[in-house]
């Protein structure tokens, strides 16, 4: 148990040298139809998967169709059905979008949400993953991640639940306040605040889970690095600056380009379970603007035409961000 | 557990510090202890509140004014008026049997598609990864998905808590990398020896990769466990949601039980200590369950793990 932080990660370096020993199954030679045969296993092993995948992500891709639609759930008891019949009304949805205001509320939101998160959430693991590292022995690093990881696998609902009992109007905060005579205090309702408080449960429920792969880049870092540098007059904190933070650079340019092609997606179901606290003009996003505007009040073919627009969007920030780290000299997500 | 525990006597630390590195300040010990503990206390404090406060007695929690800190005599009451029958117990058989269920199969597709996958040169892998991979990029959106539920008519019942979320392609490519990293040499041997490629998945590849699996499998499994949303979409019928949307009911939207009304308009339950319960149930399986698979975590984060 304790021994597995100080072991560097050896079987992504141990797959490729055995790939490369092994010939592939001859394939150019072979015609199409006898490989068939032959891998016909390996292709009923991936049919499953692939049919999950094409009736719960390529289906609904084309169902986006609703988004050029007045579409009328009530037309028919099918989805499918009333998508056939609804009529077609081209780029209404788009149009109205362009001057619906709280669709830019949400988009506004959004983007406050991703750079408060950006700013507060995003350096905490790395300094975490410093702080445990320094400590030598396997025991202590041990305990200190059990802990750190674990409110990672605590349900939205747990973690909300948790903050509402220490901050929220009858949480532990207030109780004591009151016992010594303040006013209460909460947290979970003040609608300025509210930005801060996700990004604070955010912290809470997934920075120690975000050590994991700084630890494990900090495990890969050779000792002769600390010796050389060590000999060379360099203490502990020059030798954060000049190996460990180095060591970091490549993964910590991959989860901010991971982070900016997510930028548009920023705590859905952390923000519905309690923007009736705050409001909708503290809280509302782009992906609770679609659910209110498509499941709760039934505008399919408009929630559908933001989540269009939210999509593509995401893409272009990721292949966006995937370029810049590459112009950088980083990998980023794929390789050119 | 590891040699290096047993090497070291109670309080030498100079045993596991390299020679380079300067010894320890006093101060600067200190100020890292104090530190961590402050750390994991954020974590583990709010966690203890919600167990003792679960734990204890009407009276203790009237004579606090609320939340106990300290606990005063441990009563197993509150649980006990749970889990005889009603809402709570019916929403947690709900949510074990999703989480089991779900994971059995999520776990199955998710090793077949990757050893499927994982042979070098086998025909059509590149593009079927491509295709799987591409998911990754662009989601199909909230709306379109809820539509192809909806008209499958998964609507109302447990396969839309499973079928819509079965999949995490990122687990997939994980499983698939390690996959492709057992000895290529047992794999041939076994296939000279007359084994097919199911034979193989199972006698070779899957025992040589136990620790993934557990990683992947807990993953899985505290997918289903913490789902809320899909319930809260595609449930109507209050009578099948699982825990979670229950405890949303009961904690966030402060709902009184189903059928405990009574006990608490008497004072002979509170209505604090029975959310504090339905929390504890909630967190209970997924806190003892993932220190276990602890030192694996690693593996289950893999970056890089695309690999043509």
């Amino acid at each position: 148990m304790a021994q597995s932080t100080v072991r560097p990660p050896a079987a992504r370096r141990d797959a490729a040298p055995a790939e490369a020993a092994v010939p592939p199954r001859a394939s150019s030679r072979v015609p199409l139809r006898h490989r068939l045969r032959r891998d016909r296993v390996l292709l009923l092993m991936v049919l499953p998967a692939l049919l999950l995948l094409l009736v719960f992500h390529y289906v609904p891709l084309i169902g986006n169709v609703v988004a050029f639609q007045d579409y009328d759930p009530y037309i028919a008891d099918n989805a499918f059905q009333a998508m056939s019949q609804s009529p077609w009304i081209g780029f209404e949805h788009f149009r109205h979008m362009a001057e619906d205001r709280l669709f830019w509320q949400a988009v506004r939101n959004t983007l406050a949400i991703f750079a408060i998160q950006l700013a507060l959430f995003f350096p905490v693991p790395v300094l975490l993953a410093l702080f445990v590292h320094s400590f030598a022995r396997p025991r202590v690093r041990a305990v200190a991640q059990a802990v750190l990881y674990l409110p990672h696998f605590f349900s939205w609902v747990l973690v909300i639940t948790v903050f509402q009992q220490m901050f929220g109007g009858a949480g532990l905060i207030a109780q004591v306040l009151r016992d010594h005579g303040h006013e209460g205090f909460d947290l979970m309702t003040d609608p300025g605040l509210f930005k801060f408080l996700i990004t604070f449960e955010l912290i809470w429920k997934d920075a120690g889970w975000g050590v994991i792969v700084f630890l494990a880049a900090l495990a890969a870092v050779g000792p002769d690095l600390y010796e050389a540098a060590a000999m060379d007059g360099a203490g502990r904190w020059r030798r954060i600056w000049h190996i460990q933070l180095p060591a970091l650079r490549p993964v910590v340019a991959l989860l901010l380009v991971l982070q900016v092609g997510n930028a548009l997606t920023v705590g859905f179901e952390q923000i519905l379970l309690q923007r009736t606290a705050v409001g909708p003009t503290a809280s509302e996003v782009l992906d609770t603007y679609v659910w209110n505007t498509g499941l709760d009040n039934g505008n399919f073919g408009y929630g559908a035409a933001i989540g269009i627009v939210k999509g593509v969007f995401g893409l272009l920030m990721v292949l966006g961000a995937n370029k810049a780290a590459h112009l950088m000299g980083e990998q980023g997500v794929y390789k050119r | 557990m590891s040699v290096l525990d047993f090497g070291i006597k109670p309080g030498s630390r100079s045993g596991l510090r390299p020679v380079w590195e300067e010894p320890p300040t006093r101060a600067g010990l200190a100020t890292k202890g104090v530190t961590l503990t402050l750390v994991c206390l954020a974590v583990l404090f709010p966690v203890w509140v919600v167990v003792v406060t679960s734990l204890s007695s009407v009276r203790t929690i009237t004579e606090t004014g609320g939340l106990v800190v300290i606990p005063r005599g441990v009563t197993f009451l509150h649980y006990q008026e749970l889990l005889s029958g009603g809402q709570v117990s019916r929403a947690a058989l709900v949510s074990v049997g999703v989480a089991v269920v779900g994971t059995l199969f999520s776990m199955t597709v998710s090793v077949l598609c990757a050893y499927g996958l994982s042979r070098p040169g086998s025909v059509l892998h590149r593009p079927i990864l491509l295709l799987i991979v591409a998911t990754m990029f662009f989601g199909a959106g909230l709306i379109p998905t809820y539509l192809v539920v909806q008209g499958l008519g998964l609507t109302d019942t447990y396969l839309s808590l499973i079928l819509p979320s079965a999949l995490n392609v990122f687990n997939i490519l994980v499983l698939r990398a390690f996959f492709m990293g057992t000895a290529q040499e047992l794999i041939e041997s076994a296939r000279i020896d007359g084994a097919g490629d199911l034979r193989i998945l199972w006698r070779i590849v899957m025992p040589l990769s136990r620790a993934v699996l557990a990683v992947i499998t807990l993953f899985y499994a505290v997918g289903y466990w913490s789902a809320w949303f899909n319930a809260s979409i595609y449930l109507s019928d209050p009578d099948m949601l699982p825990l979670q949307n229950v405890m949303q009911q009961l904690v966030i939207k402060q709902q009184r039980p189903t059928g405990l009304g009574q006990a608490i308009n008497t004072g002979h339950l509170s209505p604090l200590a029975i959310q504090m319960a339905v929390m504890v149930l909630a967190l209970l399986p997924v806190a003892v369950l993932s220190p276990f698979v602890q030192r694996h975590f690693k593996q289950g984060m893999l970056i890089g793990a695309v690999k043509g």
